[in-house]
Protein backbone atom coordinates (compact mmCIF):
# COMPACT_ATOMS: atom_id res chain seq x y z
CA UNK A 1 0.00 0.00 0.00
CA UNK A 2 1.43 3.64 -0.90
CA UNK A 3 2.51 5.47 1.81
CA UNK A 4 -0.04 8.08 1.30
CA UNK A 5 -2.78 5.41 1.37
CA UNK A 6 -1.96 5.05 4.82
CA UNK A 7 -1.09 8.01 6.41
CA UNK A 8 -5.07 8.47 5.21
CA UNK A 9 -6.12 5.16 6.96
CA UNK A 10 -4.13 6.52 10.09
CA UNK A 11 -6.00 9.88 10.08
CA UNK A 12 -9.59 8.66 9.15
CA UNK A 13 -9.54 6.37 12.01
CA UNK A 14 -7.95 9.37 14.54
CA UNK A 15 -10.51 11.27 13.38
CA UNK A 16 -13.29 8.75 13.34
CA UNK A 17 -12.14 7.78 17.08
CA UNK A 18 -12.97 11.13 18.04
CA UNK A 19 -15.75 12.23 16.47
CA UNK A 20 -17.70 9.12 17.82
CA UNK A 21 -16.42 9.68 21.11
CA UNK A 22 -17.19 13.49 20.89
CA UNK A 23 -20.55 12.71 20.16
CA UNK A 24 -21.33 10.17 22.76
CA UNK A 25 -19.89 11.92 25.53
CA UNK A 26 -21.76 14.96 24.09
CA UNK A 27 -24.74 12.47 25.09
CA UNK A 28 -24.34 13.41 28.80
CA UNK A 29 -24.70 17.00 28.35
CA UNK A 30 -27.25 18.03 30.87
CA UNK A 31 -27.25 14.90 32.72
CA UNK A 32 -24.08 15.08 34.29
CA UNK A 33 -23.71 14.25 37.96
CA UNK A 34 -23.23 17.66 39.18
CA UNK A 35 -23.27 21.45 37.25
CA UNK A 36 -19.12 21.43 37.28
CA UNK A 37 -18.66 18.57 36.19
CA UNK A 38 -21.46 18.49 33.47
CA UNK A 39 -19.74 21.16 31.91
CA UNK A 40 -16.36 20.19 32.39
CA UNK A 41 -17.37 17.10 30.09
CA UNK A 42 -19.36 18.75 27.62
CA UNK A 43 -16.57 21.41 26.29
CA UNK A 44 -14.23 18.19 26.46
CA UNK A 45 -16.76 17.00 23.88
CA UNK A 46 -16.46 19.52 22.20
CA UNK A 47 -12.74 19.63 21.87
CA UNK A 48 -12.94 15.82 20.78
CA UNK A 49 -15.25 16.83 17.73
CA UNK A 50 -12.60 19.86 17.01
CA UNK A 51 -9.87 17.30 16.19
CA UNK A 52 -11.95 15.26 14.72
CA UNK A 53 -12.61 18.50 11.76
CA UNK A 54 -8.86 18.80 12.28
CA UNK A 55 -7.65 15.51 11.40
CA UNK A 56 -10.60 15.54 8.21
CA UNK A 57 -9.23 19.00 7.21
CA UNK A 58 -5.86 17.46 6.86
CA UNK A 59 -7.61 14.57 4.57
CA UNK A 60 -9.28 17.25 2.94
CA UNK A 61 -6.90 19.81 2.20
CA UNK A 62 -3.20 17.95 2.10
CA UNK A 63 -4.41 14.41 1.01
CA UNK A 64 -7.36 14.82 -1.37
CA UNK A 65 -10.24 14.03 0.97
CA UNK A 66 -13.94 15.29 0.85
CA UNK A 67 -15.34 18.50 2.70
CA UNK A 68 -14.72 17.69 5.91
CA UNK A 69 -18.94 17.36 6.62
CA UNK A 70 -19.63 15.34 3.76
CA UNK A 71 -16.88 12.55 5.75
CA UNK A 72 -18.26 13.25 8.70
CA UNK A 73 -21.98 12.92 8.15
CA UNK A 74 -22.33 11.32 4.78
CA UNK A 75 -20.21 8.20 4.71
CA UNK A 76 -22.10 4.54 5.57
CA UNK A 77 -21.08 2.74 7.98
CA UNK A 78 -18.73 0.11 6.85
CA UNK A 79 -16.88 3.68 5.84
CA UNK A 80 -15.82 4.25 9.53
CA UNK A 81 -12.73 3.05 11.16
CA UNK A 82 -13.49 3.89 14.82
CA UNK A 83 -13.02 1.11 17.69
CA UNK A 84 -15.42 -0.29 19.45
CA UNK A 85 -14.88 1.45 22.81
CA UNK A 86 -16.28 4.65 21.47
CA UNK A 87 -19.03 3.54 20.10
CA UNK A 88 -20.37 1.88 23.28
CA UNK A 89 -23.57 3.85 24.57
CA UNK A 90 -22.84 6.11 27.36
CA UNK A 91 -23.98 3.61 29.94
CA UNK A 92 -23.48 5.07 33.67
CA UNK A 93 -20.95 7.67 34.72
CA UNK A 94 -18.70 5.08 36.12
CA UNK A 95 -18.05 3.43 32.37
CA UNK A 96 -18.12 6.76 30.87
CA UNK A 97 -15.72 7.98 32.64
CA UNK A 98 -13.57 4.84 32.65
CA UNK A 99 -13.78 5.20 29.14
CA UNK A 100 -12.66 8.81 28.73
CA UNK A 101 -9.44 8.15 31.49
CA UNK A 102 -8.45 4.97 28.89
CA UNK A 103 -9.37 6.75 25.47
CA UNK A 104 -7.96 10.11 26.64
CA UNK A 105 -4.59 8.61 27.80
CA UNK A 106 -4.51 6.65 24.46
CA UNK A 107 -5.05 9.84 22.33
CA UNK A 108 -2.67 11.70 24.75
CA UNK A 109 0.09 9.09 23.31
CA UNK A 110 -0.48 8.85 19.99
CA UNK A 111 -0.47 12.91 19.17
CA UNK A 112 2.56 12.82 21.77
CA UNK A 113 4.15 9.95 19.71
CA UNK A 114 3.91 12.72 16.73
CA UNK A 115 5.33 15.53 18.06
CA UNK A 116 8.32 14.38 15.91
CA UNK A 117 6.00 13.09 13.07
CA UNK A 118 7.92 13.81 9.72
CA UNK A 119 4.10 14.22 7.86
CA UNK A 120 3.99 17.92 9.12
CA UNK A 121 0.28 18.45 9.60
CA UNK A 122 -0.02 15.61 12.02
CA UNK A 123 3.26 17.40 13.90
CA UNK A 124 1.80 20.31 14.04
CA UNK A 125 -1.69 19.33 15.62
CA UNK A 126 -0.15 17.12 17.92
CA UNK A 127 2.05 20.20 19.18
CA UNK A 128 -1.66 22.66 18.89
CA UNK A 129 -3.60 19.92 21.25
CA UNK A 130 -0.76 19.28 23.65
CA UNK A 131 -2.57 21.55 26.37
CA UNK A 132 -5.98 20.63 25.87
CA UNK A 133 -5.18 16.59 26.40
CA UNK A 134 -2.73 17.73 29.36
CA UNK A 135 -6.28 19.30 30.56
CA UNK A 136 -8.30 16.07 29.88
CA UNK A 137 -5.80 13.18 31.21
CA UNK A 138 -5.83 15.58 34.37
CA UNK A 139 -9.33 15.58 34.74
CA UNK A 140 -9.68 11.88 34.00
CA UNK A 141 -7.02 11.45 36.59
CA UNK A 142 -8.23 13.63 39.28
CA UNK A 143 -12.03 11.36 38.77
CA UNK A 144 -10.77 8.09 38.85
CA UNK A 145 -8.85 8.61 41.63
CA UNK A 146 -11.52 10.08 44.00
CA UNK A 147 -14.38 8.00 43.23
CA UNK A 148 -11.47 4.56 43.74
CA UNK A 149 -11.04 6.38 47.40
CA UNK A 150 -14.78 7.00 48.12
CA UNK A 151 -16.20 4.11 49.96
CA UNK A 152 -16.08 0.43 49.07
CA UNK A 153 -19.35 0.88 46.68
CA UNK A 154 -18.09 3.44 44.64
CA UNK A 155 -14.40 1.31 44.28
CA UNK A 156 -15.99 -1.71 42.99
CA UNK A 157 -18.46 0.20 40.04
CA UNK A 158 -14.56 1.74 39.25
CA UNK A 159 -13.38 -1.83 38.93
CA UNK A 160 -16.36 -3.18 37.41
CA UNK A 161 -16.09 -0.02 34.82
CA UNK A 162 -12.44 -1.17 34.39
CA UNK A 163 -12.90 -4.38 34.00
CA UNK A 164 -15.66 -4.18 30.80
CA UNK A 165 -13.61 -1.15 29.10
CA UNK A 166 -10.25 -2.54 29.33
CA UNK A 167 -10.32 -5.36 26.56
CA UNK A 168 -12.37 -2.65 24.52
CA UNK A 169 -9.71 0.03 24.89
CA UNK A 170 -6.96 -2.66 24.28
CA UNK A 171 -8.80 -2.37 20.30
CA UNK A 172 -7.70 1.31 20.07
CA UNK A 173 -4.26 -0.53 19.09
CA UNK A 174 -5.69 -2.64 16.56
CA UNK A 175 -2.58 -3.00 14.27
CA UNK A 176 -3.17 -1.29 10.64
CA UNK A 177 -2.02 -2.95 7.30
CA UNK A 178 1.59 -1.87 7.33
CA UNK A 179 2.43 0.09 10.41
CA UNK A 180 5.95 -1.17 10.23
CA UNK A 181 6.13 1.09 6.80
CA UNK A 182 4.49 3.93 8.54
CA UNK A 183 7.42 3.83 11.31
CA UNK A 184 10.14 3.72 9.00
CA UNK A 185 8.80 6.34 7.46
CA UNK A 186 8.71 8.64 10.86
CA UNK A 187 5.25 8.98 10.43
CA UNK A 188 4.69 7.57 14.16
CA UNK A 189 5.82 4.30 15.97
CA UNK A 190 2.44 2.19 15.28
CA UNK A 191 0.02 0.61 17.08
CA UNK A 192 2.29 -1.59 19.00
CA UNK A 193 4.43 1.06 20.56
CA UNK A 194 1.48 3.12 21.26
CA UNK A 195 0.11 0.38 23.34
CA UNK A 196 3.24 -0.13 25.51
CA UNK A 197 3.41 3.34 26.74
CA UNK A 198 0.16 4.00 26.81
CA UNK A 199 0.20 0.92 29.52
CA UNK A 200 3.10 2.60 31.18
CA UNK A 201 1.40 5.90 31.83
CA UNK A 202 -2.52 4.84 32.66
CA UNK A 203 -0.36 1.96 35.14
CA UNK A 204 0.73 4.67 38.19
CA UNK A 205 -2.55 6.11 37.61
CA UNK A 206 -4.48 2.90 38.22
CA UNK A 207 -2.23 1.33 40.81
CA UNK A 208 -2.92 4.86 42.91
CA UNK A 209 -6.63 4.40 42.53
CA UNK A 210 -5.74 0.65 43.94
CA UNK A 211 -7.72 -0.58 40.69
CA UNK A 212 -6.42 -4.43 39.43
CA UNK A 213 -5.33 -4.18 35.61
CA UNK A 214 -6.80 -6.75 33.73
CA UNK A 215 -4.87 -8.40 30.82
CA UNK A 216 -4.67 -7.83 27.26
CA UNK A 217 -6.48 -10.74 26.39
CA UNK A 218 -9.28 -10.70 24.20
CA UNK A 219 -8.81 -7.47 22.59
CA UNK A 220 -11.91 -6.38 21.18
CA UNK A 221 -10.59 -5.68 17.17
CA UNK A 222 -12.69 -4.98 13.78
CA UNK A 223 -13.63 -1.07 14.16
CA UNK A 224 -10.12 -0.42 12.16
CA UNK A 225 -11.84 -2.52 9.81
CA UNK A 226 -15.39 -1.40 9.13
CA UNK A 227 -16.85 -3.83 11.49
CA UNK A 228 -18.43 -2.35 13.96
CA UNK A 229 -21.25 -3.06 16.77
CA UNK A 230 -24.93 -2.85 16.60
CA UNK A 231 -24.78 0.29 18.32
CA UNK A 232 -22.70 2.69 15.83
CA UNK A 233 -25.51 2.78 12.81
CA UNK A 234 -28.00 4.37 15.03
CA UNK A 235 -25.80 6.59 16.23
CA UNK A 236 -24.87 7.60 12.36
CA UNK A 237 -28.57 8.18 12.01
CA UNK A 238 -29.12 10.55 14.55
CA UNK A 239 -25.84 12.48 14.05
CA UNK A 240 -26.23 13.21 10.29
CA UNK A 241 -29.73 13.45 10.88
CA UNK A 242 -30.05 17.16 10.52
CA UNK A 243 -27.00 17.39 7.93
CA UNK A 244 -29.00 14.74 5.77
CA UNK A 245 -31.80 17.25 5.35
CA UNK A 246 -29.93 19.14 2.60
CA UNK A 247 -26.75 18.21 2.64
CA UNK A 248 -25.68 21.03 0.20
CA UNK A 249 -26.91 23.56 3.27
CA UNK A 250 -24.22 26.38 4.14
CA UNK A 251 -24.38 26.63 8.22
CA UNK B 1 -15.43 21.39 61.62
CA UNK B 2 -17.66 24.46 60.21
CA UNK B 3 -20.85 25.10 60.78
CA UNK B 4 -21.52 25.17 57.42
CA UNK B 5 -18.97 24.92 54.73
CA UNK B 6 -19.99 28.27 53.40
CA UNK B 7 -19.16 31.12 55.09
CA UNK B 8 -21.55 33.60 53.99
CA UNK B 9 -24.52 31.19 55.64
CA UNK B 10 -22.40 31.11 58.79
CA UNK B 11 -22.63 35.37 58.54
CA UNK B 12 -26.75 35.43 58.32
CA UNK B 13 -26.33 32.86 61.43
CA UNK B 14 -29.18 30.58 59.78
CA UNK B 15 -27.54 27.89 62.09
CA UNK B 16 -29.37 29.61 64.57
CA UNK B 17 -32.28 27.53 65.79
CA UNK B 18 -32.61 25.03 68.73
CA UNK B 19 -32.33 21.99 65.94
CA UNK B 20 -29.19 22.90 63.89
CA UNK B 21 -28.51 21.55 60.64
CA UNK B 22 -25.21 18.87 60.81
CA UNK B 23 -23.26 18.97 57.75
CA UNK B 24 -21.28 15.55 58.22
CA UNK B 25 -17.81 15.16 56.64
CA UNK B 26 -18.29 14.03 53.14
CA UNK B 27 -21.71 14.35 53.03
CA UNK B 28 -21.30 17.29 51.14
CA UNK B 29 -19.26 18.78 48.79
CA UNK B 30 -17.03 21.98 49.92
CA UNK B 31 -17.42 25.58 48.09
CA UNK B 32 -14.22 26.60 46.60
CA UNK B 33 -13.97 30.70 45.63
CA UNK B 34 -12.26 31.11 42.16
CA UNK B 35 -10.05 33.14 41.06
CA UNK B 36 -8.66 33.85 37.70
CA UNK B 37 -5.52 35.63 36.08
CA UNK B 38 -5.48 37.00 33.03
CA UNK B 39 -2.05 37.45 31.96
CA UNK B 40 1.42 36.41 34.22
CA UNK B 41 2.13 38.97 36.79
CA UNK B 42 -1.57 40.28 36.81
CA UNK B 43 -3.64 40.24 40.29
CA UNK B 44 -5.92 37.28 39.75
CA UNK B 45 -9.21 37.84 40.35
CA UNK B 46 -12.02 36.42 41.96
CA UNK B 47 -14.96 35.79 39.38
CA UNK B 48 -17.15 32.67 41.32
CA UNK B 49 -16.96 29.98 42.95
CA UNK B 50 -17.62 25.94 42.02
CA UNK B 51 -18.62 22.74 44.24
CA UNK B 52 -15.63 19.97 44.61
CA UNK B 53 -14.80 17.12 46.95
CA UNK B 54 -11.07 18.74 47.29
CA UNK B 55 -8.73 21.36 46.16
CA UNK B 56 -7.66 19.49 42.90
CA UNK B 57 -11.21 18.77 41.55
CA UNK B 58 -12.24 22.05 41.95
CA UNK B 59 -9.14 23.39 40.18
CA UNK B 60 -10.55 20.71 37.29
CA UNK B 61 -14.18 21.95 37.20
CA UNK B 62 -12.70 25.91 37.47
CA UNK B 63 -10.59 25.51 34.38
CA UNK B 64 -14.35 24.92 32.37
CA UNK B 65 -15.63 27.03 34.39
CA UNK B 66 -13.79 30.21 34.25
CA UNK B 67 -10.63 29.38 32.06
CA UNK B 68 -12.23 28.24 28.81
CA UNK B 69 -13.66 31.44 27.20
CA UNK B 70 -11.28 34.93 27.82
CA UNK B 71 -7.87 34.81 27.76
CA UNK B 72 -6.29 32.98 31.39
CA UNK B 73 -2.94 32.11 32.10
CA UNK B 74 -3.95 30.73 35.63
CA UNK B 75 -6.16 29.88 38.67
CA UNK B 76 -6.48 30.08 41.83
CA UNK B 77 -9.18 28.28 44.24
CA UNK B 78 -9.38 28.41 47.94
CA UNK B 79 -11.87 27.11 50.10
CA UNK B 80 -14.83 29.83 50.98
CA UNK B 81 -14.96 28.14 54.31
CA UNK B 82 -11.12 29.37 54.81
CA UNK B 83 -11.66 32.61 53.86
CA UNK B 84 -11.82 35.54 56.89
CA UNK B 85 -14.56 38.00 56.32
CA UNK B 86 -16.09 40.99 58.54
CA UNK B 87 -19.35 40.48 59.65
CA UNK B 88 -22.22 42.39 58.31
CA UNK B 89 -23.30 44.27 61.11
CA UNK B 90 -19.24 45.65 61.32
CA UNK B 91 -20.00 47.33 58.16
CA UNK B 92 -19.85 50.81 60.58
CA UNK B 93 -16.07 50.84 60.41
CA UNK B 94 -16.07 51.85 57.22
CA UNK B 95 -18.97 53.83 56.82
CA UNK B 96 -17.05 57.78 57.27
CA UNK B 97 -14.68 56.58 54.22
CA UNK B 98 -17.10 58.86 52.16
CA UNK B 99 -16.18 62.59 54.73
CA UNK B 100 -12.30 61.56 55.10
CA UNK B 101 -11.97 63.23 51.60
CA UNK B 102 -8.47 63.93 52.66
CA UNK B 103 -7.31 60.73 51.73
CA UNK B 104 -8.58 60.41 48.83
CA UNK B 105 -5.81 60.15 45.93
CA UNK B 106 -8.25 62.69 43.89
CA UNK B 107 -8.20 65.10 46.91
CA UNK B 108 -4.73 65.98 44.67
CA UNK B 109 -5.18 69.25 42.51
CA UNK B 110 -3.28 68.34 39.71
CA UNK B 111 -5.42 69.10 36.52
CA UNK B 112 -4.74 72.99 37.36
CA UNK B 113 -0.76 72.78 37.29
CA UNK B 114 -1.01 70.39 34.54
CA UNK B 115 -3.16 72.65 32.40
CA UNK B 116 -1.25 75.87 33.32
CA UNK B 117 2.10 73.68 32.16
CA UNK B 118 0.40 73.09 28.93
CA UNK B 119 -0.79 76.49 28.11
CA UNK B 120 3.01 77.43 28.68
CA UNK B 121 4.36 74.90 26.39
CA UNK B 122 1.97 75.45 23.51
CA UNK B 123 3.61 78.65 22.11
CA UNK B 124 6.67 76.91 22.39
CA UNK B 125 5.63 74.10 20.20
CA UNK B 126 3.87 76.68 17.96
CA UNK B 127 7.56 78.03 16.98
Amino acid sequence: MLLNQLIKELITKMGDDELIIGHRNSEWTGLGPIMEEDIAFSSMAQDKIGHSWALYRILHEELGGEDPDQFAFMRSEKEFKCCHLTEMPIGSYDFSLMRHFLFDHAETVRYNSMLQSSFLPLQQLARKVRGELKYHTLHADAWIIQLCRAGEESYLKMQTALDNCFQLACGIFEAGPDDKLLADEKVYPGEEALYGQWIENIYPVLVKASLNVPERKEPVYGGRYGKHTAYLQPLLNEMGEVFRLNPEATW
Amino acid sequence: MNDSLDPRINRLKLNKTDDPCKVEEGENWNVFEVFHQEKRGAHHEHVGCVHAPDAGLALVFAKEQFGRRKKCVNLWVVRSADILAFDVEDEDMFANNLEKTYRDASGFKVMEKINKFKAQAKPANDK
